[in-house]
C-alpha cells in the first residue's frame, strides 16, 4: 500500500531507483555493457582471422598476385587513421565541454571565456561535426579500400575488417543523430542543467564509442 | 520501512539524475582545466603509439606489442574515468561496466588459446 502511494506522489519525470540513481542512467551503463560484448565479439573474430587470408590485399604486408604479377601495397593508411583517431578523441573533449556547459547552464558567466566554455549549443556543434568528420574519414578509407581491390567479400581480412569498422561507424551515425536532436532541443527550448541526465546518456554512448575505437586502432591497425 | 518511500524525498535539483541525490554518492565532476588536460594526455599517447610504429627496430622486438596495450588499456582507461565520470559515479554503474567487460575479455582470451593466437608454453 505504501509503496503504491509513495509512487503515485512521486513526479512522472522522476525515475528512480531504490538506490537513488536514475533508471535511465543505470539503463544506459547497461546498454554499454551488452556493448561491450558485441564489440568484443567482432575484435575476437577479427583476431582470429588474422594472418589467415589465402588472397590479398593484406594490412601490413605487400602481395603478388600470382595470376596477374600485380603488386599489392599493404593496405591501412595509418597517417589518415591517426588522424580520425585525433579527431575522435578530441570529440569525446567537446562531448564533456558540452556536459559541463549544461551542467553549469545557471551559472553566472563574466567573461568571455567562460561564455565560451558554457555554450552547449558550441560545444555539441563541435561534437557532432567531429564525429561526421570521421565519419568522413572512414568513408574516404572504406572507398580507397575497394578502388585497391579490398571488399568485403575479397578475403576473411576484408570481411572481419570491413564488419567490426562498420558497426563501429554505424554506432558513431548513431551518436552524431543524437547529438543534432539534442542541438535541436537547445535551439527549440534550450538545455538547461534541469536537462543534464539528456546529455549525460548521450555523452556516455558518445565516449564509449571513443573507447571502442581506441582498442580497434591499436589492434586491427597498429598491432602487425 | 518500505524501500521505495524514499522516491517521494527526492530533492528537484536530482532532476538531472546525473548523480545519487544521496549525500554519501554525491560527487563533484572534474574541472574544465581537468578536460583539457585529460585531452593533451591522450593526444600524447596517441603520438607515442604512432611514433612508435615507425620505428622498425622497435616494432621487430618483443616490447612492441606490450606497449601498444598497456597504451590502448592506459587510454581506455582515462576515458572510462575521467570523461564518462565513472571514477566519480556510483560503484553500481561500475559494477555495470566492468562486469560485461570482464566477462567479453576473458572470452577473447579465451578463443585466442583456442585457435592457436596465444598459447602457454610447457617445459
Amino acid at each position: 500500500m505504501s509503496t503504491s502511494v509513495a509512487h503515485t506522489s512521486a513526479p512522472a519525470s522522476h525515475h528512480y531507483t531504490t538506490l537513488g540513481l536514475d533508471s535511465r542512467k543505470v539503463a544506459i551503463w547497461a546498454f554499454i555493457g551488452s556493448e561491450c560484448m558485441l564489440f568484443v565479439s567482432l575484435i575476437s573474430t577479427y583476431l582470429i582471422y588474422k594472418g589467415r587470408s589465402v588472397v590479398g590485399p593484406f594490412p601490413h604486408e605487400s602481395w603478388t598476385d600470382p595470376a596477374t604479377g600485380h603488386v599489392l601495397k599493404p593496405i591501412l593508411n595509418i597517417p589518415v587513421t591517426s588522424a580520425s583517431t585525433f579527431v575522435l578523441l578530441m570529440s569525446s573533449l567537446f562531448m564533456v565541454l558540452a556536459l559541463a556547459a549544461v551542467q553549469n547552464k545557471e551559472k553566472p558567466k563574466r567573461t568571455r571565456g567562460e561564455r565560451i566554455l558554457g555554450s552547449s549549443k558550441l560545444w555539441l556543434w563541435m561534437t557532432a561535426i567531429a564525429g561526421a568528420t570521421f565519419l568522413g574519414f572512414q568513408a574516404f578509407e572504406f572507398t580507397s579500400f575497394v578502388h585497391e581491390g579490398l571488399s568485403i567479400r575479397t578475403n576473411l581480412f576484408g570481411s572481419s575488417f570491413f564488419t567490426l569498422t562498420g558497426f563501429h561507424g554505424a554506432h558513431v551515425t548513431a551518436g552524431v543523430l543524437w547529438l543534432v536532436t539534442l542541438l535541436a532541443i537547445d535551439y527549440r527550448r534550450g538545455l538547461g542543467s534541469k536537462d543534464s541526465l539528456l546529455v549525460d546518456i548521450a555523452a556516455l554512448y558518445w565516449h564509449f564509442v571513443d573507447v571502442i575505437w581506441i582498442v580497434i586502432f591499436t589492434l586491427v591497425y597498429l598491432i602487425k | 520501512m518500505d524501500p521505495h518511500a524514499s522516491v517521494t524525498n527526492l530533492p528537484d535539483s536530482a532532476e538531472g539524475g546525473a548523480h545519487a541525490p544521496h549525500g554519501e554518492e554525491e560527487h563533484t565532476h572534474p574541472t574544465w582545466s581537468t578536460y583539457w588536460k585529460v585531452a593533451l594526455i591522450l593526444t600524447l599517447i596517441t603520438v607515442a603509439e604512432v611514433w612508435a610504429y615507425y620505428i622498425p627496430s622497435f616494432v621487430a622486438g618483443r616490447g612492441f606489442v606490450p606497449t601498444l596495450l598497456i597504451l590502448s588499456a592506459l587510454k581506455f582507461t582515462i576515458v572510462v574515468m575521467f570523461y564518462m565520470h565513472l571514477k566519480y559515479d556510483h560503484r553500481l554503474f561500475r559494477v555495470l561496466f566492468t562486469g560485461p567487460l570482464l566477462i567479453a575479455s576473458l572470452t577473447l582470451l579465451a578463443l585466442m588459446f583456442l585457435f592457436g593466437h596465444l598459447y602457454i608454453k610447457v617445459m
